[in-house]
């Protein structure tokens, strides 16, 4: 399993149990309200969306064979962007229901920008992977 | 990747964004006040991804990923082409019933489960050890 996919699928069983332990606080009367929305998505984009993009990496058809996942670059660049939006919202979050305030309102809305960013920038890298057979690189065409 | 691994996919990623898209805006909102409708796409958001993203992506691979059977083929493929249609038209029924209140999101869901259904009966039994 290469680096990238690694980080990916482990990153995911984090947030596995992370916001399954999370789920156990959103289940409370006093802190539900807080906690349930960040519950939610640290399981849907922390969980599975981590362990779908890890593994479509993977297995998804070479891009080329020199370059089989096209730009590991970008990908780690998702890696980041979406872990940086993920956290941020959720410390952000629940502090922004229980105090308001303008900081947190404003960190929310720089997740929701990474987050955005983040899928965009796996879409495109592995968009051209969604293919039928492999096609030659431009040595074999060459 | 068969062809209807590749609609199926490709539409899943479209969801992916667009599904991310609302996300954004519903969140900016959150935070800021700046997209007061956004609450309206709620609905669309959690379908789009949840169903057009997850369930859809899974489909793709699934049907790619499968044993084949001897052969190499991956036998009656219309009920798999059948669900892909019907999960697509479902996700649209209830994206268009949430967001303008129309009274077809139950049949939305409707198509949705006979998609799951035709999937499945579909799938059952490629589920079965390399080979046999």
């Amino acid at each position: 399993m290469p680096t990238i996919v690694r980080w990916y699928v482990k990153t995911a069983l984090l947030y596995l149990a992370l916001s399954l332990t999370l789920g156990v606080l959103a289940a409370t009367e006093r802190l539900g309200r807080a906690f349930e929305p960040t519950y939610w998505h640290l399981f849907a984009v922390g969980w599975l969306t981590h362990i779908i993009f890890g593994i479509a990496l993977w297995m998804l058809p070479s891009y080329t064979r020199e370059r089989p996942r096209r730009s590991d670059a970008l990908s780690w660049a998702v890696y980041l962007a979406l872990n940086i939006g993920l956290l941020l919202r959720a410390v952000a979050e629940p502090l922004r229901i229980a105090n308001g305030g303008r900081t947190w309102g404003l960190a929310l809305a720089l997740s929701a920008i990474l987050q955005f960013l983040a899928a965009l920038g796996f879409v495109i890298n592995v968009w051209p992977r969604v293919r039928g057979p492999r096609r030659p690189s431009r040595q074999e065409k060459a | 990747m068969p062809r209807l691994s590749l609609w199926a996919v490709r539409l899943a990623l479209l969801y992916l964004l667009i599904g991310f898209a609302i996300g954004a805006c519903i969140l900016i909102n959150k935070g800021t006040g700046a997209f007061p409708t956004a609450w309206r796409w709620l609905g669309a958001h959690r379908e789009f991804l949840l169903i057009g993203w997850m369930g859809q992506f899974a489909l793709g691979i699934a049907y790619w990923i499968f044993p084949r059977y001897r052969g190499n083929h991956r036998g009656d493929t219309r009920p798999a082409a059948l669900s892909i249609l019907l999960l697509n038209a479902g996700i649209a029924m209830v994206f268009i019933g949430t967001f303008w209140g129309l009274p077809i999101t139950l049949w939305g869901r409707a198509l949705e489960a006979v998609a799951a259904l035709s999937f499945a009966v579909y799938a059952w039994p490629r589920v079965k050890p390399t080979g046999a």
